[in-house]
């Protein structure tokens, strides 16, 4: 009982701490940014606002992640598994390599693929949902049936299957798994225009004889856009986790890169033991996950019109 | 009415091309993967007159083209999928073992977690951006952003282990009695829950909170009906559509998706049989492994669109 | 995934020690070592295995896993035994003899022999059951090693084999886990899917991939055997899980331990940890027709830039010994004590790619956790300590799935683990001759096969022990296999198992014979 309650009391500590830092962080964006940015800002719930500086505190560690951190990605600088002290802030890992270093460099390599498969995928997968809704006929057909059947095959299996083919790297990995992603995003893509195409204002606008690139860029994607960016927000982080099941079945991330998914992997077997050690890139992967969907419901909230 | 039984009719067919193409899909697959059955079975201690002899024994040493079709054949003439490369046994025996184990796994996690999503996504739309909206958004985002293994881990921890409630694998010596089944898989249909919940709960409030805004919920408001009854009465009817449709995409996942947690907690299901088979090309399993898995995928998508309609009246009573 | 025991074999005078054996052993316990304690018999036995698959077979050819071999020794007995102390001891055969050039080999078949159906064991099932694995047309891995049989017939209860080629160590051949003995079927060949055996359990249920159990076979001739009412294997193949059934006591033994968190385990209450150091070893085999690693100074740079210790302590966590780039290990009869142990020296790697010409040199190797626990991580700590020495070492990820067909001896540089052979010519005819199938470096060298051919048949120990060391140096400078480090079986258990004394190091599990050779502490 008393574990629990103290477990609400620092739950609570965290949950005031990241408000308090939202609203500085809200308050401090205001006063800073231009006029019309700030007006936008002012809406932000506080949870949207922490969203938007954690996001922020990722770009920057994963740009400037050799300066940040304190040793090497792949440096071997103590002995394995060495425990947490003033030199090794989190520890070493299985090879004696700086924990915390390696957490800030698996931000770039992260977080660099997650974005790239996942706006591949978002390119591909919205471009060929929107073209299909608008152009509809034959071309909606072949594509929609083409996308049925690769869904009906389940997507990890389909991964393990297609990366043993073509060989194990980055490029294939996030080619792969944006393909396998973009189905799901061209479902989504279409439903959400098929609503779209069939209102007054786009039939007008192919009356007014606007070429099939601007009535998609122009009348469609801005009203299907709220939807998209909420999809966008899990499918992000479900690169991560695709990443870790592929490397708890022998595949995933070319060693010595760091990477969550694949670190959460390699720890994982501690916490049977009660070390919390992998809750740390795995509470990595949650806290962005967390942040990214926060600004995403504000904005899908802001679109949604809903007055409150 | 008529109008559904069509789509039924027309989907169910559309079904069927799209199993044919999934087989072939597979099929090409698996023969491109690197090594054959004969070479990944003998492993190390092959050599080429072996390999050749079991190729010649299991009629490997045909060409693609005409074993693909003999299996077709066999399937759409007698209903016969064929027996394993590896043992023999016949692929239907080995496969509708472990599909009711999968089909239970997936029809208990889904008991807890389709309600348990649906009450918390029609709550958070009601309280939307209050503390509990907020607060039950960021741990169902926390639960869906660790990976399933890690998940099953942290509860194994938690409620298993030394001293635990709970045993840590499932493990059926024989067939269980159904209370005993619900004991034993209890820790891997939680993971799972927590696992598929987080999507349907944010569908499902998106979905309402989308048609807040419409002028008819806003005519209802302004009535002065109470908002519980506004969001249960009027915009849950017609959010169903894609509520329901993020469910029957769960579902399949429950059925299709969950090899990663039959692992971790040694559960006899579809999972492990069809990457064990790709494994060393077992091409009849892993083919009626995804025959069953698109089969599901189809008809759970196929009840989604009709359940879908058949919400709708407009649609119900298109001409 | 362990490897066939090979068609190549033990020392003359091994065998010659097992013949003495056999009469040695009969008079203490006809099954092995001495004793500690009187063992008790009763309980059920659960064991969780990091092996077993769904496409698992019946078939004896087809036995390839830990799981499935484990099997072989539960429900089966063979015609001959590794002792938990190395020795070749009678199983099936009571004895055997030779003729002069060891062409011929006559074995008596025990007598009494009952099998779980009822059947007792005749000379004709014998040779039903090595029939299986013969003949141009035969499927099974362990053809190759059953090649040089030409004729078996039966005389009353003899059996006798007729050779192609005179092998002294043919008995040892016999013991190897894909040649059990099975019941004959009125053709005269066996069922290969059968379930029946005579070894010490008898199935009751098996699935393949998820687990199997067993009860006592009660008409088993080993008198007292085995000790367990019932056994069951159960296939865990998650690292983590296979420890949590051990700790929350869901399985008294688990086979193989997370290296990476084993410390751990080591702390749980009620938790033993068992290591057994033999004769296993991992390394990074090179093909040496294949530049660069067809010029000896390359290969030398590469010996001398891996951190031993280190990857002792690193990847095996402790559970293991230095390794000196040849297959022999301590434990061994003929190791070479003179050898010195070879250090990490960037500065000798430097002097070996001056020697060949080069500055620096960038070589990639191709790894994947398949060839052994931990090879990524190896290959990674491989790669930072060759740095040091002018020597970029790219580890390249492959898939675990197909790497022993597609990557182990087609790639020039990857990584291997060998189970090690119970003799040192057994080990060097294996992998290391020239031509033979599993020469996994390509490496022919001259001196070496003279030197292997004469010591197989040297009867002087003196000059037998010169002609080993002498090959060692030979691998150890001149091979192509860098391997630094032989690794331990490393298993757990619970409190309430109890064990002899001696554990065998051959196989897992008590060289896989756990099921009758250990017991419930009472």
């Amino acid at each position: 009982m008393l574990g629990f309650l103290t477990g609400l009391f620092w739950v609570a500590v965290v949950v005031i701490a990241a408000l308090a830092a939202g609203w500085v962080f809200r308050t401090a964006a205001i006063a800073v940014a231009p006029k019309k940015v700030a007006k936008a800002l002012r809406t932000a719930p506080l949870t949207a606002s922490f969203g938007m500086l954690m996001i922020l505190v990722y770009i920057v560690v994963a740009i400037f992640a050799p300066l940040i951190a304190p040793f090497g990605e792949t440096e071997v600088v103590s002995v394995r598994n060495a425990a947490w002290d003033d030199q090794f802030l989190l520890g070493t890992d299985n090879l004696g390599r700086d924990l915390l270093s390696r957490l800030i460099y698996a931000a770039r390599n992260t977080v660099g693929i997650a974005f790239v498969t996942t706006a591949l995928a978002f390119i591909v997968g919205s471009v060929l949902g929107l073209l299909a809704a608008t152009i509809g006929g034959w071309f909606d057909q072949i594509v929609s049936r083409a996308v049925d059947v690769l869904m009906a095959i389940p997507a990890l299996i389909f991964v393990l299957l297609l990366l043993t083919i073509v060989g194990q790297s980055i490029i294939n990995m996030i080619l792969v798994i944006a393909l396998i992603d973009s189905t799901r995003v061209y479902r989504l893509a279409r439903a959400v225009a098929m609503n779209i195409v069939v209102m007054d204002y786009v039939e007008a606008a192919r009356l007014r004889g606007e070429g099939l690139w601007r009535l998609i860029t122009r009348e469609i994607l801005p009203n299907a856009m709220a939807p998209l960016v909420a999809e966008f927000g899990l499918r992000f982080c479900f690169v991560f986790l695709t990443i870790s099941a592929l490397s708890f079945l022998g595949l995933g991330i070319q060693p010595p890169l760091a990477d969550w998914g694949q670190m959460v992997k390699e720890f994982s077997g501690l916490i049977t033991f009660g070390i919390i050690t992998p809750l740390l890139p795995a509470g990595c992967i949650a806290l962005l996950t967390v942040s990214v969907n926060f600004v995403v419901d504000w904005q899908l909230h802001r679109a949604s019109g809903l007055k409150e | 009415m008529s109008h559904i039984l069509k789509m039924i009719a027309q989907r169910l067919a559309l079904g069927l091309v799209t199993l044919f193409v999934v087989s072939l899909i597979i099929a090409l697959g698996t023969e491109l993967l690197p090594g054959d059955f004969a070479q990944e079975r003998l492993g190390q201690s092959a050599t080429p007159e072996t390999v050749a002899a079991l190729r010649a024994q299991l009629g490997l040493d045909q060409p693609f083209h005409i074993r693909y079709l003999t299996w077709l054949r066999d399937i759409v003439t007698s209903g016969d999928f064929g027996v394993s490369l590896a043992n023999g046994n016949p692929v239907t025996e080995q496969i509708s073992e472990r599909l009711r184990y999968t089909l239970w796994l997936a029809f208990y996690a889904a008991a807890i977690s389709v309600p348990l999503s649906l009450t918390l996504g029609i709550l958070a739309a009601l309280f939307r951006n209050s503390f509990f909206d907020r607060f039950a958004n960021a741990s169902a985002l926390t639960s869906i952003s660790f990976p399933e293994f890690f998940v099953a881990y942290i509860l194994i921890f938690l409620l298993a282990g030394a001293g635990g409630v709970f045993p840590s694998m499932v493990n059926f010596r024989t067939d269980p009695t159904f209370s005993e089944y619900l004991y034993r898989a209890f820790l891997p249909a939680i993971t799972l829950t927590l696992v598929v919940t987080a999507h349907m709960m944010r569908m499902t409030r998106a979905a309402i909170i989308n048609l807040l805004a419409s002028p008819y919920i806003e005519m209802a408001r302004l009535k002065g009906i109470k908002p519980m009854r506004v969001v249960l009465r009027h915009a849950l009817p017609n959010a169903l559509a894609p509520i329901i449709n993020v469910i029957a995409l769960n579902l399949a996942y429950l059925i299709t998706g969950v090899v990663v947690v039959e692992v971790v907690f040694v559960y006899p299901g579809l999972g492990q049989l069809m990457v064990d088979s790709v494994r060393v090309r077992d091409m009849p399993v892993v083919q009626g492994v995804a025959l069953i898995f698109a089969a599901a995928y189809v008809l759970l998508n196929l009840t989604a669109d009709v359940l879908a309609t058949l919400s709708n009246p407009r649609l119900v009573h298109k001409r | 995934m362990t490897r066939l025991t090979s068609f190549a074999s033990p020392s003359r005078r091994g065998v010659l020690k097992g013949a003495t054996a056999v009469g040695a052993a009969a008079l203490v316990t006809p099954w092995g070592t001495p004793l500690r304690a009187q063992p008790v018999r009763g309980g059920t036995l659960r064991m969780g295995m990091a092996y077993g698959s769904t496409t698992d077979s019946f078939d004896p050819g087809t036995w390839e896993n830990d799981f499935m071999i484990f099997q072989a020794h539960t429900r089966n007995n063979f015609l001959t035994e590794i002792a938990a102390d190395g020795t070749l001891v009678p199983e099936l055969a009571e004895s055997w003899e030779a003729s002069d050039d060891a062409t011929e080999w006559t074995f008596t078949i025990r007598s009494g022999v009952e099998f779980h159906s009822g059947h007792i064991l005749t000379a004709e099932d014998v040779i039903a059951s090595i029939n299986y694995h013969r003949g141009e047309d035969s499927t099974s891995a362990a053809a190759p090693i059953v090649a040089d049989i030409t004729d078996m017939r039966a005389d009353g209860m003899n059996v006798i084999f007729t050779l192609a080629n005179g092998n002294a160590d043919f008995p040892f051949i016999m013991s190897d886990y894909h040649l059990p003995i099975l019941p004959a079927r009125e053709d005269g060949t066996i069922d290969p899917l059968t379930q029946d055996g005579c070894g010490p359990f008898r199935i009751v249920e098996f699935e393949f991939g998820v687990g199997a159990s067993y009860a006592r076979h009660e008409g088993y001739w080993k008198e007292g055997l085995p000790y367990f009412d019932a056994l069951e294997q159960i296939s865990i193949f998650d690292s983590a899980a296979r420890q949590n059934a051990l700790i929350s006591g869901e399985v008294d033994y688990i086979d193989t331990a997370d290296l990476n968190t084993v410390h751990l385990l080591e702390q749980a209450p009620g938790v033993n940890v068992l290591s057994i150091t033999g004769t296993q070893h991992y390394g990074f085999p090179m093909d040496t027709r294949a530049a660069p690693f067809d010029d000896v100074n390359i290969r030398l740079a590469l010996k001398y830039g891996i951190n031993r210790q280190q990857l002792v302590d690193t990847i095996l966590n402790g559970y293991g010994s230095l390794g000196n780039d040849h297959p022999i290990g301590p434990g061994q009869r003929f190791f070479n004590t003179e050898l010195e142990q070879r250090e990490y020296d960037p500065e000798r790697m430097q002097f070996h790619l001056r020697e060949a010409g080069l500055e620096s040199l960038d070589v990639d190797i191709h790894l994947a956790d398949a060839a052994f626990a931990g090879a990524l991580d190896a290959g990674v700590l491989f790669a930072e300590s060759a740095a040091a020495g002018g020597i970029n070492l790219n580890v390249v990820r492959e898939p675990n799935d197909g790497y022993w067909s597609n990557v182990w001896m087609q790639q020039p540089f990857c990584g291997t683990y060998w189970g090690g052979r119970p003799t040192e010519d057994w080990m060097f005819a294996t992998s290391y001759a020239e031509g033979v199938p599993w020469n996994e470096t390509y490496w022919s060298h001259e001196r070496f096969n003279e030197l292997l051919v004469s010591a197989r048949a040297e009867l002087d120990e003196s000059l037998r022990r010169e002609q080993y060391f002498e090959m060692q140096q030979i691998v150890s400078d001149e091979g192509g296999i860098i391997i630094p480090m032989f690794a331990a079986y490393v298993g757990a258990y619970s409190d309430s198992l109890a064990h002899p004394d001696q554990i065998a190091s051959n196989w897992r599990n008590d060289g896989h014979r756990l099921g009758e050779r250990w017991w419930f502490a009472s």
